[in-house]
């Protein structure tokens, strides 16, 4: 199912310069490999040396950070909207 | 009434006030703990206070010592406000993209304002504090980020205040920045109660920061890692300028006044009373509304306002 994925500005060059794409799959994790499938370039700024997600990437999927849903096995469905977003310090202060 | 030596004997012990009228389901209650009550005007007194006697007590930082710190706005005001009446010298690093009202409160309390580029949002305007400080190591820099002074003045301060004032609470909501407050208060009442969740609110900011040039350049607050903020947090969640700004408004009817991340917080509390299926809710309200007068939030048109909020920081 296609879902929806808003992508940071460091990885739209590696996606024609798209601030929004759409990939395959019915879990976040699946949707990830749909989208490094389609633009390879975006996989170093995605996973980790070790192979995980890379720490200083935020996944969310409608806007809740994955980690305290299901993870990459969040299931995502049609009209879900996936956000990547890196950390960066936030302006509370 | 009792009479207070100074100024700052009244941060903290602020008052929580019911707003239940505004959620959406019977069985939540939500609480709302006006942190802008505080003299210097927000949640911030609490941490800067706690940085600089610590910094007082082992040596740090004495008379002549000038204080440096990188700030989006409340830290700011609150460290130059102490810096004032302790005789510091302050300067503050600031991202061009504060309120005018900000940077008008630290020329009140004396700050010298190191301007940094706003498209680099909070993240470059703490790299420019880490060189300048640097290159003066006689100077104090507290690190708001990754001093455990933070968290503890709300482990010590916020979360006991809480726990006296409502036992009974289930949820707890804040913002999510340097993450003193969340991770303070968290520790404290989870170690009272673990069954007390505690939900994390975040700007959008990674979309306004597009000075980032690469990952390396992320930032995770070592206050949050070294108080192993992933495991202590049941849910962290985005709100969007339009919506904070819709919730700021909807505060007005309860009477707050308040700042734009506080209706962020209020839209999250919502969203978890949506969810419940009873409890009850203690959410931060982190200042009050004065700062962010100029941004035209109440009375404006939301789509001109919401478009304007993109542009700056508030959180």
């Amino acid at each position: 199912m296609p879902v929806s994925v808003r992508l940071p500005t460091i990885m739209r060059t590696h996606a024609g310069g798209n601030s929004e794409v759409t990939a395959e799959g019915s879990t976040v994790g699946e949707v990830v490999e749909d989208l490094i499938r389609q633009f390879p370039g975006i996989a170093a700024n995605l996973r980790s040396p070790e192979g995980g997600i890379h720490k200083f990437v935020n996944l969310y999927v409608n806007d809740e950070d994955i980690r305290y849903l299901d993870k990459l096995d969040t299931k995502v469905g049609a009209g879900d909207q996936i956000a990547i977003l890196p950390a960066v310090a936030g302006g509370a202060a | 009434m009792a009479v207070y030596e100074s100024i700052l004997d009244l941060i903290g012990n602020t008052p929580i006030v019911e707003v239940s009228s505004l959620s959406p389901n019977p069985r939540v209650r939500i609480l709302a703990k006006l942190e802008g009550q505080n003299p210097g005007g927000s949640v911030k007194d609490r941490a800067a206070k706690y940085m600089v006697e610590e910094a007082e007590k082992d040596g740090r930082l004495g008379p002549g010592v000038t204080v440096l710190e990188s700030s989006s706005g409340n830290t700011g005001i609150a460290l130059a406000m102490i810096c004032k009446m302790r005789g510091y010298p302050f300067k503050v690093v600031l991202p061009e993209n504060v309120s005018i009202e900000r940077r008008q409160l630290l020329e009140i309390w004396g700050a010298e304002i190191i301007p940094s580029p706003g498209s680099e949002g909070s993240n470059g305007a703490m790299r420019r504090a880490h060189e300048i400080a640097a290159d003066h190591p006689d100077w104090f820099f507290p690190y708001q980020y990754g001093n455990p002074a933070n968290p503890r003045a709300h482990y010590e301060g916020t979360g006991p205040e809480i726990w006296r004032d409502v036992p009974e609470i289930t949820h707890f909501i804040a913002g999510l920045g340097t993450a003193g407050t969340l991770m303070g208060v968290g520790r404290y009442l989870k170690e009272r109660n673990p069954g007390i969740q505690v939900w994390a609110v975040e700007p959008p900011a990674g979309e306004m920061v597009d000075g980032l040039k690469n990952l390396d350049e992320g930032f995770v607050p070592p206050v949050f890692v070294d108080n192993n903020g992933f495991e202590l947090l049941d849910s962290k969640m985005i709100v969007r300028p339009r919506e904070s700004i819709e919730w700021t408004r909807r505060l007005t009817e309860v009477g707050i006044f308040a700042g734009i991340s506080s209706g962020a917080i209020m839209a999250a509390a919502v969203k978890c009373a949506e969810r419940i299926e009873e409890g009850v809710i203690v959410t931060i309200v982190c200042d009050g509304g004065w700062k962010y007068l100029s941004t035209g939030v109440w009375t404006g048109d939301i789509d001109e306002v919401t478009e304007r909020a993109r542009h700056i920081i508030y959180f």
